[in-house]
């Protein structure tokens, strides 16, 4: 049996008496696009950043390629992770957030640059070979110079996507890449997330695209209240949603 | 109100009859500024006359009240200068030291550990509340509550005993009141930085596996800087009078080296006035070098950047060239004529040369 990119059994995460999420189990293989609907609340997002350490959760088991994200069973107990082990499993997985988050103060080649050179220890050469072409498929090659105020939001938004892929993640989180774009820039950065998805890559998106999902997700999930009340593959799902929330969701989105 | 019905002023000329002309007002007059400047011209007249032509009031003596040939013989006397020197050492140390000590307080305050982030607030609490001319005399007089500086293992057997007496100069423990008090200061400056910079920046960095070191040091401190400089300039030009509150432990500073010179020749006012111009000497350095300071590290936040003095000047001939005033035109001429070098030969005011 292959290992799964991700597992999640019985996750668990509150914020003081609010369940966020409330037991969740989900299965993402490798090579699998997998998509998060849900309203806002839901606890999608923070499901995402449970994936690579952002938050700790409280209860359940959650794990990368086969290994628990930020403990390590030893015997029957866990033990936390140092700092250091957590960043190891985080240079693996790339994450892309709603609102960029590029480093305004450096350029978006050392923007790009500066996880391989500073986290990986790749030398500048190397790291920014890498760089343009990565730039390249983002098609923001002529940018390089920039910095990111100089760019809109659809141009900060490819640029985080290659500082992400910079570190050559075996899996790609996105938490709602386009909902802070202009809806004309939208597409631009669906574009390069579906030519992610055609070359292989492990993807967890958060989205409210549904055109996206539908086209090309393997599998989507329906969260509400912190648990998954449908899911499947989405020409399935999308077209005959079983449960009511899911179809209030739906009809109001679509 | 448009069309026809426009009043038509006698004499005026067809184009500003038609309203949209470029505006030829007559300007509101200013009757009370003109007072307030006759008045202020008096009060200035005063303050020249009194400073350099007014003679001195002392039985027995000639010259000017203030005594200015005093005040040259000593501005640049050896004393002075050796004095100047060593507040200069002072402000660059406290400094140095008070932002390294301000920056390692406010990570503190900010970690996670309940116990680094009281004893951060502690010390804070501590020597803000407490006036820094205590704190000078108090590091001066250490030596009567710890007279042996020991290292070794705590409770245990002593490796190496030091006198303090003999290792805390009156310099040594300037700079160490200084230095611990303006760490206190700089921490909150800096800690407001780093709050400043959004958490979505931190967030990057360490899905990035940046470790939480390395996300303060290459993302969030260098974008702190922006907020952290400008206070940070502040400090250095308030650094830079306080010192002179350590010759009090007879630090020989600035102020004790003129205060030496007066107890000598009981030229009290007149070395007052020649440190006086020292500390107005150097903030004015400081001030512009922090003008500079801000103004390249506003790059990337600000649409545009405030205006250099030098630029402020062209703007100023630049608008004064449309009244068209043949008074002004020569004046422009004039400015432009002796900036011209300065400007690397380019034209300030971009008009073409006759």
């Amino acid at each position: 049996m292959i290992e799964p990119m991700v597992r999640a059994e019985q996750v668990w995460k509150s914020y003081g008496s609010l369940d966020v999420l409330r037991g969740i189990d989900l299965e993402v293989s490798v090579g699998e696009v997998l998509c998060l609907l849900g309203p806002s609340g839901s606890g999608k997002s923070t499901f995402l950043r449970l994936i690579n350490h952002l938050e700790k959760l409280d209860a359940g088991r959650l794990s990368v390629a086969g290994e628990l994200v930020g403990y390590r069973e030893r015997g029957s107990k866990l033990h936390e992770m140092t700092d250091r082990e957590i960043g190891v499993q985080r240079a693996a997985i790339g994450m892309v957030f709603q609102r960029f988050n590029l480093f305004p103060h450096l350029s978006v080649m050392d923007n790009v640059t500066i996880g391989p050179v500073k986290v990986k220890g790749a030398t500048k050469a190397v790291a920014s070979e890498r760089a343009v072409a990565l730039l390249e498929r983002v098609g923001l090659k002529d940018k390089m110079a920039s910095y990111p105020a100089q760019l809109s939001g659809g141009q900060q938004q490819r640029v985080a996507i290659a500082r992400a892929l910079a570190m050559d993640p075996k899996l790609m989180l996105f938490d709602e890449p386009t909902s802070a774009l202009d809806p004309e820039l939208v597409g631009e950065v669906l574009d390069v997330m579906r030519g992610l998805a055609a070359d292989g890559m492990t993807m967890v998106v958060v989205t409210h695209e549904m055109g996206f999902a539908r086209e090309v997700a393997d599998q989507v999930v329906f969260m509400d209240d912190g648990e998954i009340l449908e899911q499947g593959v989405p020409s399935v799902v999308l077209s005959n949603p079983t449960n009511d929330r899911f179809q209030a969701f739906l009809s109001k989105v679509l | 109100m448009t069309g026809g019905d426009a009043p038509v002023v006698e004499g005026a000329s067809p184009r500003s009859a038609t309203q949209t002309g470029p505006i030829r007002a007559v300007p509101v007059r200013h009757p009370w500024r003109w007072a307030m400047a006759a008045v202020l011209a008096v009060l200035v007249a005063m303050l020249v006359h009194t400073l350099a032509f007014s003679t001195t009031e002392q039985p027995h003596a000639t010259g000017s009240r203030f005594g200015w040939d005093v005040i040259g013989q000593y501005l640049f006397s050896s004393h002075v200068l050796d004095g100047v020197v060593v507040t200069i050492e002072l402000t660059i140390v406290a400094m140095a030291a008070g932002v390294v000590i301000g920056v390692l307080l406010a990570v503190m305050r900010m970690s996670k550990s309940r116990l680094l982030s009281s004893v951060a607030w502690v010390y804070i609490w501590f020597f803000r509340g407490t006036p820094v001319f205590v704190q000078i005399i108090f590091w001066y007089n250490i030596a009567a509550l710890y007279p042996h500086l020991t290292l070794g293992i705590p409770f245990g057997p002593s490796f190496v005993t030091l006198n303090i007496n003999s290792l805390l100069t009156p310099f040594i423990a300037g700079s160490l009141a200084l230095a611990t008090n303006e760490g206190a200061y700089m921490s909150e400056i800096v800690r407001a930085g780093i709050i400043s910079v959004d958490e979505g920046q931190a967030e990057a960095a360490s899905s990035l596996g940046m470790s939480r070191s390395k996300t303060l040091r290459l993302i969030v401190l260098p974008q702190a800087m922006r907020l952290i400089i400008p206070p940070t300039g502040n400090e250095t030009i308030s650094m830079l009078k306080t010192t002179s509150l350590v010759s009090v432990i007879a630090v020989p500073d600035l102020l004790k080296s003129a205060q030496d010179i007066a107890n000598a020749n009981y030229r009290i006012i007149q070395l007052l006035i020649v440190a006086s111009i020292w500390y107005l000497a150097m903030t004015t350095v400081l001030s512009v070098g922090q003008f500079y300071l801000e103004r390249h590290f506003s790059r990337g936040s600000l649409r545009s950047l405030p205006a250099t003095p030098l630029q402020r000047l062209r703007q100023d001939l630049t608008r004064l060239r449309p009244q068209g005033k043949p008074r002004a035109e020569a004046m422009a001429k004039e400015f432009r004529e002796a900036l011209d070098p300065l400007l690397h030969g380019r034209d300030p005011l971009g008009a073409p040369h006759d």
